[in-house]
């Protein structure tokens, strides 16, 4: 399989605190990477810089072989390929939630109304909520907003997807409704880099775990031999925990 | 949020109390059903006034009231093209105060910060007099700029509070999606930033629709000096200020009731369909 993302040496320090301090990773087309680790750790930080939401020190990311890093480099343009979903849902609260997934496919894509309308219903009827077209977000439990947040990325037709602790903010009885859709979304073969520590999501989708602590990789494999296995100490004393 | 180590030393939120008053007659809220609501009281009480004493005593009060609607006339005019071209400079100044660019940026803060740290009247004074011969404005013109400057200068404030309260997920959420800065701004933050603004924005109406009487000093013939006019002629500087202090009264309440109702509409939006 091809690489698809590769990042070479990604340095980045916030104020005292160094974030990343040299994290190599390659995700290939197809892939998808779990990144867990504690907080503060960089896993994050490591994420947000796919999509340039943090500028990196130094180091470069390359998607698809188009750079990132490089500051005259159409990042409009990437980003539109990369689907981003966040902890906090970050839904418009001003639209509809048909309005949420149809804006950038209108004003960004300058797809007709009409079009990027039809995908809307039908991304919904993907994550299961057709009968929330005309809600508006804050009638929507996390859970339901996560899902239509995954919707209005997929509608831009991105070739990866990020996800950033995508169920840490909501309810447990919430959380496996949005890990069904992300499985699903794996299962047909979307390029994934998935901050989380959901571990059924990971044994179940995940093709490999990067381990990272105090912004490095401490360790990556897949999922049933980091599990079971774990060659570092600092990766068990982790595991430890959330296990 | 692992991202945002700079963020902590807000967390320690210290748990001052603090107080709310404006400077504009205090917007009624919706729940106070009774008739006897303050806002009821004063502004049907001042309507009750100016048509009762007319017809109790015509003259000089009917004599008056017909002798300041041109007053009202430029009062308006004056408050209304000054307020918009307040929200025009105050959302451009807003934007330059949370502008990343250095040079934007301070030129933003200075202006608000050297207009807000002068009075009004002395604003007035120095376009219409000191400027005066520079710029040749007669006393409505020079009314109106130096009302839009000033309030302008508030008005930044308020956009700028308003576009911060906005949560930065919400900014990051639009470049995710490949959005540029300024579209981000135009269809993500403004949108929201308006709902948020709309009342202090409706309080610095009112405040400017009352302060537009320092424009009578300036050869403006607003309401104030429509009521002085009659005043200095009649020697009825009682009536004439009654008259003249319960109409700014009646449309005082009455816009802030206007914007409370807009305020509710706005809020109601978004909650139910």
């Amino acid at each position: 399989m091809e690489k698809y993302i590769e990042i070479v040496d990604a340095v980045k320090t916030f104020g005292s605190v160094q974030a990343l301090r040299g994290v190599n990773l390659t995700v290939k087309k197809g892939e998808v990477v779990l990144i867990i680790g504690p907080s503060g750790s960089g896993k994050s930080t490591l994420l947000r810089s796919v999509n340039r939401l943090e500028r990196l020190d130094s180091g470069r990311i390359l998607i698809d072989g188009e750079s990132v890093t490089d500051p005259n480099s159409d990042i409009r343009h990437i980003r539109e390929e990369v689907g981003m979903v966040f902890q906090s849902f970050n839904l418009f609260p001003h639209l509809s939630v048909l309005d949420n997934i149809s804006l950038a496919p209108v004003s960004v894509l300058k797809k007709h109304k009409d079009e990027a309308i039809e995908i809307a219903k039908k991304l919904l009827a993907k994550v299961g909520l057709s009968d929330k077209e005309k809600a508006w977000p804050e009638q929507l439990s996390g859970g339901q907003q996560q899902r239509v947040a995954i919707a209005r990325a997929l509608a831009m037709n991105p070739k990866v997807m990020l996800f950033d602790e995508p169920t840490s903010a909501l309810d447990p009885e919430m959380i496996k409704e949005v890990l069904d859709v992300m499985t699903e979304l794996a299962r047909e073969g979307m390029t994934m880099l998935v901050v989380s520590h959901e571990m059924g999501f990971a044994r179940a989708a995940a093709h490999r775990i990067i381990f990272m602590d105090a912004g490095q990789i401490i360790e990556e494999a897949p999922p049933e031999t980091f599990f079971t296995s774990p060659r570092e100490e600092r990766t068990r004393k982790f595991l430890e925990h959330i296990l | 949020m692992k991202g945002s180590p700079r963020t902590d030393r807000n967390s320690k939120s210290s748990e001052k109390t603090t107080i709310n008053v404006t400077d504009g007659t205090l917007i009624p809220l919706k729940d106070e059903g009774s008739l006897l609501t303050s806002w009821n009281i004063a502004f049907f009480g001042a309507i009750f006034l100016l048509i009762l004493l007319p017809i109790l005593s015509p003259d000089p009060y009917l004599r008056i009231l017909s002798f300041v609607p041109d007053g009202l006339i430029a009062t308006f005019s004056v408050t209304l093209v000054s307020i918009f071209f307040a929200l025009l400079i105050g959302l451009f100044a807003g934007l330059g105060r949370i502008s990343q660019k250095l040079f934007i940026n301070r030129i933003a803060t200075v202006y608000v910060e050297v207009i807000r740290g002068i009075p009004l009247l002395v604003q007035l004074f120095y376009i219409y007099y000191a400027l005066g011969p520079l710029l040749r404005l007669k006393g409505p013109a020079a009314a109106i700029l130096a009302m839009s400057i000033c309030y302008g200068a508030y008005m930044a404030e308020i956009f700028r509070a308003g576009m911060q309260a906005i949560p930065r997920g919400q900014m990051e959420a639009a470049l995710a999606l490949g959005m540029s800065r300024s579209m981000a701004m135009r269809k993500i933050i403004i949108p929201q930033t308006i709902r948020i603004i709309l009342p202090p924005i409706g309080n610095e109406f009112i405040a400017l629709l009352k302060d537009s009487s320092l424009v009578s000093i300036l050869a403006v013939s607003d309401l104030l000096r429509r009521g002085r006019e009659y005043a200095s002629t009649s020697f009825r500087y009682f009536e004439s200020y009654t008259i003249i202090a319960l109409i700014y009264l009646v449309m005082t309440l009455f816009f802030s009731r206007l914007v409370a109702m807009m305020e509710e509409r706005l809020r109601h939006r978004g909650k139910v369909h």
